[in-house]
């Protein structure tokens, strides 16, 4: 309360504060609001199934026994498959355009980028159903399992839809974030990081590595959140190539489903009102994993930041 | 500045329509019928301007939530409402059946041009996963000159719940005891085995680009986009291609044992000619209308489909509604109180 009765702050100052401030307050109501929702939606199988519905891998809505587990795992591996892909290459893309692309290059290339980001993501379905799909079917799977079939992760048969298809579609989706984001970061950079770096005699790569990218991180790690939480609630270009199976394989070639896919999917026919109320409840489970692995995230960089200020 | 007056003075003549409000009446339910219903309410409005009926299509479960909760006027669906559904219903609601449609078995197996003949208790194995490569002798008995691959074999099902699937279950519960039991009917099901595709669309696409793949899509959906699809046996043993005419004659079938309320299955109907995966769509009507005004023109709305509006079925690819059921609609519509 104290910054309102400074002196010398004027009425207008004051109404501004205050019209922001309530802005900033209904972010975190339209939070809870979401949450308050989901939980109070879906007494019906909180009462019934308890915490078993985190752990529960059957989904039959014909004879009511709903668990969220398949969904969960396919949401968490399709974004860390998505994440695994989109990170290297959009920061390889963000250190190029900013760092060694001349302007003339760069900013084409930065446009075209956001041009990705405002492509629908039925548009990168339908991509992935007509041009990956058939791909991965006939080139990719048998290639990753001639080489890599030692490991459980790369073994079945090839059907073109599933688990790798969904990360490296999502991939596709995300990595526009990422550079887009990332760019604008390293641009902010000041000259001089790079001038006192390149006049001890550093390689440009040096000058990225040890310059640039430690000053950018905090906002580099800013767009891989946005990357994740993109990834972790896509829904309609996931549904198109994952294969819609609630199971949990080990093997990426094996069909999946999503959190987000399956209410997309069944919500418009559920008629029970435990079947429905199961569907809210996996909204509210996916809620809960995005605030998780967000937090999570945050903690990371707190750790990696101590970690690069003991260095220093 | 006379004219620009002259000018607003006229639009605002213009736009203020010449007789009261026409008569709003909702509706929301299933989407396999929103082709055939939506030039309807058109073709409806026209011969009665005063009444405008709007339809969303929401789905089947929207459509019977809606309907039961009173929050439309009335409902529409695919499947018939269970008798706990109806119960909980704040009103009792009517079944009627509008028309009808009829499921598929497509698949793609490189080097088969010929079309394939299915026994239910093929179709039962390979859904349920008993049956997993192409040359099984079970599909081969009923293709005899047909060279079948030994590959195995990929099923597609829908992921998102649905009518059509709902059809294509209850057929599969009908033949199949095991089906019955381990899986059940319903608009989405635990699938025993296969791969999910969003919509008519996704399980098409899917079959066209998996090879050995075998799904089903809705007979409209086949026909429009000219896919090739399978003969299924009937309950009389002939092997029968899905048509306007062997769906007609499957409800014609069912007709004689059709139950007061019309909530009734048309799977695996009786009949020599009747393709066994068809089903009726329904419109869910409350049997008490407060408004009588809505009444009036909710059951002449009713009246004009059965007679009128039943020609405009196939020209959409939907089977129209056999005599004897429009007979016996029409004594239904009498039930409705306003």
């Amino acid at each position: 309360m104290a910054m309102f009765r400074r002196p010398g702050v004027s009425p207008a100052d004051r109404l501004f504060r205050a019209t922001v401030l309530t802005v900033a307050l209904s972010v975190l109501a339209i939070t809870g609001i979401i949450a308050f929702e989901l939980l109070r939606n879906s007494r019906l199988p909180i009462q019934k199934f308890g915490w078993s519905f985190l752990w529960g891998t059957t989904w039959d809505p014909i004879k009511e026994q709903f668990g969220s587990l398949p969904f969960l795992y396919g949401t968490l591996v399709s974004s860390i498959i998505a994440l695994l892909i989109a990170v290297p290459v959009g920061l390889g893309v963000a250190i190029f355009l900013s760092e060694l692309a001349p302007r003339k290059v760069s900013d084409p290339i930065a446009f075209l980028v956001e041009l990705l980001a405002a492509i629908p993501s039925v548009i990168y379905g339908l991509v992935g159903i007509f041009v990956l799909v058939p791909w991965i079917r006939n080139s990719l799977e048998p290639a990753l399992s001639g080489t890599l079939g030692f490991l459980p992760l790369f073994r079945g048969a090839p059907y073109g839809v599933g688990m790798l298809t969904a990360g490296l579609v999502l991939a596709m989706m995300v990595v526009p974030f990422i550079v887009s984001v990332s760019r604008e970061i390293l641009m902010a950079v000041p000259l001089s990081q790079r001038e006192a770096i390149l006049s001890l005699g550093a390689t440009q790569w040096e000058m990225v590595r040890i310059a640039v990218l430690p000053y950018a991180r905090s906002g580099i790690m800013g767009s891989i959140f946005l990357a994740l939480a993109r990834a972790l609630g896509e829904t309609m270009a996931v549904t198109m190539v994952i294969g819609n199976r609630p199971e949990i394989k080990l093997s990426l070639f094996e069909p999946g489903y999503t959190m987000a896919a399956v209410i997309a999917n069944e919500f418009t026919e559920a008629t029970s009102d435990l079947y429905l109320q199961a569907l809210i409840e996996i909204g509210l489970v996916l809620f809960a994993v995005t605030i998780l692995v967000n937090a999570l995230a945050r903690l990371l960089i707190y750790e990696v930041f101590t970690k690069v200020e003991v260095r220093e | 500045m006379k004219t620009v007056t002259l000018a607003i003075l006229l639009l605002i003549g213009l736009t203020v329509p010449a007789w009261a409000e026409p008569m709003l009446i909702n509706g929301a339910g299933a989407t396999f019928p929103y082709p055939v219903y939506s030039k309807w309410f058109d073709e409806y409005a026209k011969l009665h301007p005063d009444i405008h009926i709007n339809y969303q299509s929401i789905g089947s479960g929207g459509g019977i939530r809606q309907a039961s909760e009173l929050t439309v006027d009335f409902g529409a669906t695919d499947g018939p409402m269970n008798d706990e559904q109806l119960s909980k219903a704040k009103v009792k609601l009517l079944h009627f059946p509008t028309v009808m449609g009829a499921v598929v078995p497509t698949y793609n197996i490189p080097g088969v041009t010929a079309e394939l003949k299915f026994t239910p208790k093929a179709l039962a194995g390979i859904f349920l996963g008993t049956i997993t490569k192409w040359n099984d002798p079970e599909i081969a008995m009923a293709n005899s000159g047909v060279k079948l691959p030994g590959n195995p074999i990929v099923v597609v099902h829908r992921s998102d719940g649905s009518g059509t699937t709902y059809i294509w279950v209850d057929y599969l519960s009908k033949v199949s005891p095991e089906w019955k039991e381990k899986v059940g009917v319903g608009t989405s099901v635990n699938w025993p085995v296969g791969l999910g595709g969003k919509g008519n669309e996704g399980v098409s696409g899917l079959v066209k680009q998996t090879p050995y793949s075998i799904g089903y899509v809705e007979l409209i959906y086949a026909a429009q986009n000219k896919i090739d699809y399978g003969l299924v046996q009937n309950s009389a043993g002939k092997f029968i291609k899905a048509s306007l005419e062997s769906v007609t004659s499957a409800a014609s079938g069912a007709a004689k044992a059709m139950p007061a309320d019309f909530r009734v299955s048309l799977t695996n109907a009786p009949g020599d000619m009747s393709y066994p995966i068809a089903s009726f769509t329904w419109l869910l009507i409350p049997e008490k209308i407060d408004d009588p005004k809505k009444g009036k023109a909710i059951t002449g709305f009713l009246q004009w489909m059965l007679k009128d509006g039943q020609q405009y079925a196939p020209g959409l690819l939907y089977a129209p509604l056999p005599k004897e059921v429009v007979a016996m609609e029409e004594k239904a519509v009498g039930q409705i109180k306003y």
